[in-house]
């Protein structure tokens, strides 16, 4: 993308376009084709079937029979009564309850990722094996993780509840998973455990972009570490943090398998991924499922450009020299 | 301001010792210039002053008071680095500031010291710019500056200017000098260019492999090295070393035998060496001269023409590569046979262990000085 971009860019400055430059822009975009047309197959096609299929009444048990019923999935009064995605209150929960988890796992990600990359920063003995070591959780897949917390978290048998009656923390078994209060909670616990390492890594990127001189500077100046980080720290490493929560946080807004895997279709934890999957899938309900996945879609793309602004983050912008 | 006192300090890197006993002794107010070559350990040696690594044996006064576990702050010391090591993405001001924000001083009075400061060194329209957007120059000023506001007892450069264009580096040289002279500071400065410490110096360290081998003011060095590696080093450019032996013994000096079959006798004295002994000689290129009865001969090889002076590299008869710098143009060509003047009171001669015999003869130093050194000399 960057020779498309600069060589454009320097087009744009002189009224004429030399030979040489526009020879530059036609084996940039040359080169970029595959890279669109797959984009194009891939990704393109599927996003627009969606919208597309949210608009009918497909149904899966028979995809040939599809009429268009504009936006009847999204909202629709029948018989004085309002029906339809927008006013349907399971689906706002999934979409409460998918903020929510975002908002508290990024966060706890974040704060934590950013304490282990300080730490894995600092030189000590078998550093490049703590950093392979961290990165665990993240390399083991989703459904294994949540498999394997499933069973961790379980009532009956799960070693966690095992160990707080042993020490005497709680008196009776707790259902993880399955009780209201801690449900969501033992999700997002989860999602930290797994997520963070991946955090620590981005962070840990960016602190090794720092000049090494400018901590000389601020000991010499006796410039106390916390204030270090920050006022030195913190705003330099600020792209390459909020690049780092960007993408967690469109990862986290179509959450499903960990969810899925931990609690199923339970209400406490539906994220709109879930919702849509049951709808598709569980009610066979391709249209309404669709426009489901379609609002998630539009809800993923707002929340983005809103964090993009508030974060004044600039994606085209190169490291600061 | 401070005296700096160093007695017997050792610095280890893991088992590779880099420093190997430094003494020193650090006037109030005064010049150091510590040089070398690349790895000698002069950054190591300014940094264990500064407090930025431990010092793993000896001691380090600063003020007559121990210092060697205090931190940085602590000590008082202000440090300018190479590669400027400002904060880029705070404004000029806010670098200045930065350090002085926590101690105890009043908005007002940092205002007013940074605006002083930026005064000095011309860069006050610059106070609201980001390091991005100045020049090599500004930005070094702009670390000068911050060590200035902090009002240190002592000031350290680690070759603070070797990152700048040559006319800027000149030109930045004088501004230093200026600023020594004004603050009476006590400043240590570290470098590998022998022009650079020449011209600032009150006392240059010349440090080789973790060692101090010879400490003193620049002309001191020139005149009188005290071993051949000093001598190689001080003066620009490099000293002659011919391969030599003693002659004799003159009450003058030491006869010692060129290349070529002359002899010369050398205003040193003779201790420590007897007829008969290999040494070097040393003869530095402006200190040579092309002369038709000189008893020295050699075979012209290269001709650099600078324009107000000339090098000629000579091939001698045993087969060195002698320097040769002369005023003005010269009209000899390549392989042209000459031979060369050695004035017997501008000699250096060292024994088989490279240490220097004194030069007794005290009323020639100074007489021989080239115009040109004199003029660098601030
Ligand atoms: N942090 C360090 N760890 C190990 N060796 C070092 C370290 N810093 C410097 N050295 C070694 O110490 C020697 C002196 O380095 P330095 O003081 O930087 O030299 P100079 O500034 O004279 O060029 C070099 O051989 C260098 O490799
Ligand atoms: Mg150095």
């Amino acid at each position: 993308m960057t020779l498309a971009l600069s060589a454009s860019g320097a087009g744009k400055k002189s009224a004429h376009k030399s030979k040489l430059t526009s020879d530059r822009i036609r084996s940039a975009w040359l080169f970029l084709s595959p890279m669109l047309i797959t984009l194009a197959v891939v990704a393109g096609w599927p996003l627009l079937r969606t919208i597309w299929l949210g608009f009918t009444d497909a149904n899966l048990s028979d995809l040939s029979r599809t009429t268009f019923i504009g936006l009847e999935n999204y909202y629709v009064t029948f018989d004085g009564e309002a029906y339809g995605l927008l006013v349907d209150p399971d689906w706002w929960n999934a979409v409460w309850n998918t903020i929510w988890f975002t908002v508290v796992s990024v966060g706890l990600e974040t704060i934590f990722g950013m304490f282990i990359a300080l730490v894995l920063n600092a030189e000590f003995r078998g550093r490049g094996f703590v950093r392979a070591a961290v990165l665990i959780p993240w390399a083991i897949p989703t459904v294994v993780s949540a498999q394997m917390w499933g069973w961790m978290l379980h009532d009956q048998f799960g070693v966690l509840n095992e160990i707080l009656l042993t020490i005497g923390l709680i008196s009776q078994p707790i259902a993880w998973t399955a009780d209201p209060d801690t449900a969501m909670w033992a999700v997002i616990m989860v999602d930290v455990w797994k997520t963070t390492p991946f955090m620590a890594l981005l962070i840990l990127a960016g602190l090794q972009m720092l000049p090494g001189d400018i901590y000389e500077a601020a000991r010499v100046d006796g410039v106390h570490p916390v204030r270090v980080f920050f006022k030195v720290t913190l705003p330099l490493i600020k792209p390459a943090l909020m690049v780092a929560i960007i993408f967690r946080a469109l990862d986290a807004l179509r959450i499903f398998d960990l969810i899925y895997v931990l609690t199923s279709n339970s209400a406490d934890t539906m994220s709109m991924s879930v919702y849509a999957r049951q709808q598709l899938v569980d009610f066979q309900e391709v249209g309404y499922g669709s426009a489901a996945a379609t609002l998630l879609f539009l809800i993923v793309a707002v929340m983005t450009t809103i964090t993009l602004m508030a974060g004044n983050v600039k994606l085209s912008e190169g490291p600061q020299s | 301001m401070a005296d700096v006192t160093l007695r017997g300090v050792y610095k280890d890197f893991g088992s590779t010792r880099v420093i190997h006993g430094v003494d020193l002794d650090i006037k109030k107010g005064e010049f150091i210039v510590f040089v070398g070559p690349s790895g000698c350990g002069k950054s190591t040696l300014l940094r264990l002053i500064a407090g930025l690594e431990d010092i793993t044996d000896g001691e380090l006064y600063i003020d007559e008071a121990l210092v060697n576990q205090r931190s940085p702050k602590e000590r008082k010391i202000a440090m300018v680095f190479q590669s400027y090591a400002l904060y880029p993405h705070m404004s000029v001001f806010e670098n200045m500031a930065f350090g002085l924000e926590l101690s105890k001083v009043s908005k007002e009075e940092i205002f007013k010291k940074v605006a002083e400061t930026a005064e000095i060194l011309e860069l006050t329209p610059l106070l609201n710019r980001k390091p991005k957007q100045l020049s090599g120059g500004q930005r070094q000023r702009v670390a000068i500056g911050r060590a200035i506001v902090r009002n240190p007892k002592v000031f350290l450069f680690d070759e603070p200017l070797s990152n700048l264009d040559a006319a800027l580096r000149v030109q930045m040289r004088i501004e230093i000098a200026k600023l020594h002279r004004e603050m009476n500071a006590t400043m240590v400065y570290v470098t590998h260019d022998q022009t650079e410490a020449m011209t600032l110096a009150d006392r240059i360290v010349v440090l080789n492999a973790g060692r101090v081998e010879q400490v003193g003011s620049p002309l001191e060095l020139y005149h009188r090295p005290q071993n051949a590696f000093v001598a190689g080093f001080i003066g620009s450019p490099k000293m002659n070393f011919i391969k030599s032996s003693v002659v004799s013994l003159q009450e003058r000096g030491v006869e010692v035998a060129l290349p070529g079959g002359g002899t010369v006798i050398a205003s040193v004295a003779a201790d420590g060496v007897a007829t008969g002994d290999q040494v070097k000689v040393g003869i530095r290129p402006e200190h040579l001269s092309v002369s038709a009865e000189g008893p020295m001969t050699g075979v012209v090889e290269v001709i650099e023409s600078l324009g107000e002076s000339h090098f000629l590299y000579v091939r001698d008869a045993n087969g060195t590569l002698v320097t040769v710098q002369g005023k003005g143009d010269t009209r000899l060509k390549n392989g042209d046979t000459i031979a060369l003047e050695v004035p017997g009171s501008l000699c250096h001669v060292f024994r088989k262990d490279d240490t220097a015999l004194p030069r007794a003869f005290d009323a020639d130093i100074g007489h021989h000085t080239p115009a040109h050194a004199a003029s660098e000399l601030v």
